[in-house]
């Protein structure tokens, strides 16, 4: 590689609104109000579900869309009001890699990863060693003849890294990068995008709809719905009090905490009359993640606890528990105090009689 | 079969062979760069030029509409001026090669429009002008189309030609129409087919050849 390391840039969406006119004359609103700033060298996840805005979102960022008005600034760039050469410039410093791939058929892996470069105008000695680097960074070394129809999805996409990486990049960013590939190669290549942001320290802005993918590379995470970002954070804080309703429901897919399906049927909303049980969400975070709390809620206030379901979880290197339970419902908001004096978070999530 | 009627069939297939090879060539460096400009000049994509784009739509449009046998008639005079004169095996490529621009543009956009959009976007990413996008991505992905079509406008040409006797062009076409009918050789007539027969069959698996060479993506059925 170059003697410059590629150094992070930040990427800041102030108030950006996209609407796409249709076909009737009128439009559809993929974006609107949005504002997040992703740091400079920190990888961040956008997670939201199909037709959110996430591809909006993301090519915003290199300038495929255009926002309809706010500001999309990369490095502090202004990537809205860039054409031309100018635009083609701050692209350079902009790697993108996708769902499927986006690899030319008919060149081979040397030539996909060489397309950029010669796109740059790059001279072709120079293209050669940079392209021999890459290979290797990516760990192809022995399919760098070899056409992509005989490569596996996982090696595709790291075709599609090498050659996202090829100029240098300042950000790179990932749409569904892994939304085509098993999970084992999906870790991978998580693995891979974890490495090359160490090392390089270049910005990652990706999305995803798969909470997994966020929990175990990104560093920060924002949720976005119908086009608005609904909640936006440190992944570990967001992980552990989600504020937001679909953040919640990712959530409970990827830790597998969900209701079991007995309780879920007869829950209600308000506290029926007459005995009853609360169903609470206990989080377990930081610190107090492996204290045994239920056990000490037990001796010391004599409430007893029903697990319904639970799963410890680890992000980055900081574990959090996830417990959903039921208790007496005349008891219940004793314990939620106890636990909460405990640092521990809690959401009623509904009551059985 | 005499020794005088073996060198008219030799001459007849080298004229036959001549005006194809020139007319193809020809309409092949029109008809690229027009049927390039055509797939990729509506409105949105990436030369963007709507109203040229609808205009030439036309004209193509129009030109092929045109059955081949009136053309050489209709454009007499235009073929005068490009070659000296409108009778002859020369002066036929002009109504061939006019025949073969429009029809290979559109081979040449059809091939161009089959190539994944998600290419041009990953172009794009990485900075290409439009002009790269065309010559680097565009040209190469759709080759292997490119010569199919290509294959398809040669196997046409050889049909065509045989047309152009009408305006004094020789060829096969012409042998097989003076000999097999008018002067009534029935033999004539069928070594001809038999020759053009042979003719399109070679040009069509060179064609094929070339395209399955050139063409790097899975086979197909194997799928990605
Ligand atoms: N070029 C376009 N023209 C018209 N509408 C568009 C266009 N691109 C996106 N949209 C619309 O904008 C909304 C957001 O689309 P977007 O592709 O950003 O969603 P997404 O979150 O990436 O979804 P997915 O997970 O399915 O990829 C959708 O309603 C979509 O139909
Ligand atoms: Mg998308």
């Amino acid at each position: 590689m170059s003697d410059a390391k590629s150094q992070g840039a930040s990427i800041v969406f102030q108030s950006v609104e996209k609407a796409f006119h249709k076909p009737d004359g009128g439009y559809v609103s993929a974006v609107s109000d949005a504002s997040l700033t992703v740091d400079s060298g920190a990888i961040t996840g956008i997670i939201g579900r199909s037709g959110a805005g996430k591809s909006t979102m993301l090519r915003m960022v290199n300038g495929l869309e255009r926002p309809t008005s706010g500001q999309v600034l990369v490095g502090g760039q202004d990537v809205g009001a860039a054409q031309g050469a100018k635009l083609r410039d701050i692209r350079r410093d902009v790697g993108m890699i996708f769902q499927h791939f986006n690899l030319l058929a008919s060149r081979t892996v040397a030539g996909n990863i060489a397309l950029p470069l010669e796109i740059a105008g790059v001279p072709a000695a120079k293209i050669k060693t940079r392209v021999a680097d890459l290979i290797d960074r990516v760990g192809l070394n022995t399919q760098s003849n070899n056409y992509p129809a005989e490569l596996s999805g996982g090696q595709k996409q790291r075709v599609g890294i090498a050659r996202a990486l090829a100029t240098e990049p300042k950000v790179l960013l990932s749409d569904e990068a892994t939304s085509a590939l098993d999970p084992e190669t999906t870790q991978t290549v998580l693995t891979l995008l974890k490495d090359i942001n160490r090392d390089l320290g270049l910005t990652i802005l990706l999305i995803t709809h798969e909470m997994a993918v966020v929990r175990d590379i990104a560093s920060h995470v924002a949720v976005i719905e119908g086009g608005k970002i609904v909640e936006s954070g440190k992944t570990y804080d967001v992980f552990t009090a989600p504020q937001h309703k679909t953040t919640r429901s990712f959530l409970s897919g990827v830790t597998g905490v969900t209701l079991p399906a007995f309780i879920k049927g007869r829950m209600l909303k308000s506290r029926p009359s007459g005995a009853a049980k609360e169903v609470m969400r206990v989080t377990f975070a930081g610190t107090h993640a492996t204290d045994p709390m239920l056990a000490l809620l037990t001796r010391d206030l004599g409430i007893e606890v029903n697990i319904l379901a639970g799963a410890v979880e680890e992000i980055g290197i900081k574990p959090f528990g996830n417990l959903l339970v039921s208790l007496d419902a005349d008891k219940a908001s004793d314990a939620r105090t106890y636990l909460e004096k405990h640092g521990l978070l809690t959401e009623v999530l509904g009551y059985v009689s | 079969m005499s020794a005088n009627l073996i060198s008219l069939l030799m001459e007849a297939t080298w004229q036959t062979l001549y005006m194809v090879a020139i007319s193809a060539v020809l309409g092949t460096i029109f008809g690229l760069p027009l049927g390039v400009f055509l797939a990729t000049s509506q409105r949105g994509e990436l030369l963007s030029r709507p109203v040229i784009n609808k205009v030439l739509g036309l004209v193509v449009n129009a030109a092929r509409s045109v059955p081949f046998i009136i053309l050489v008639v209709a454009i007499i005079p235009f073929t005068r001026m490009i070659a000296g004169t409108s009778i002859g095996t020369t002066a036929a490529i002009v109504p061939l090669t006019i025949a073969a621009v429009p029809f290979i543009a559109r081979l040449i956009e059809n091939a161009i429009r089959e190539v994944d959009s998600g290419l041009i976007e990953a172009a794009r990413a990485m900075g290409a002008t439009p002009l790269q996008i065309i010559r680097k991505v565009l040209i190469p992905e759709a080759l292997p189309s490119i010569t199919l079509g290509l294959t398809l406008a040669v196997v046409s040409l050889i049909g065509y030609s045989a047309m152009v006797g009408a305006v004094g062009g020789e060829g096969l076409g012409d042998l097989g129409i003076r000999y097999g009918y008018q002067r009534f050789m029935p033999d004539v007539m069928a070594i001809v087919v038999v020759i053009l027969v042979v003719l399109v069959q070679l040009v069509q698996s060179v064609g094929e050849w070339i395209a399955a060479k050139v063409d790097k993506r899975a086979p197909k059925g194997r799928g990605q």
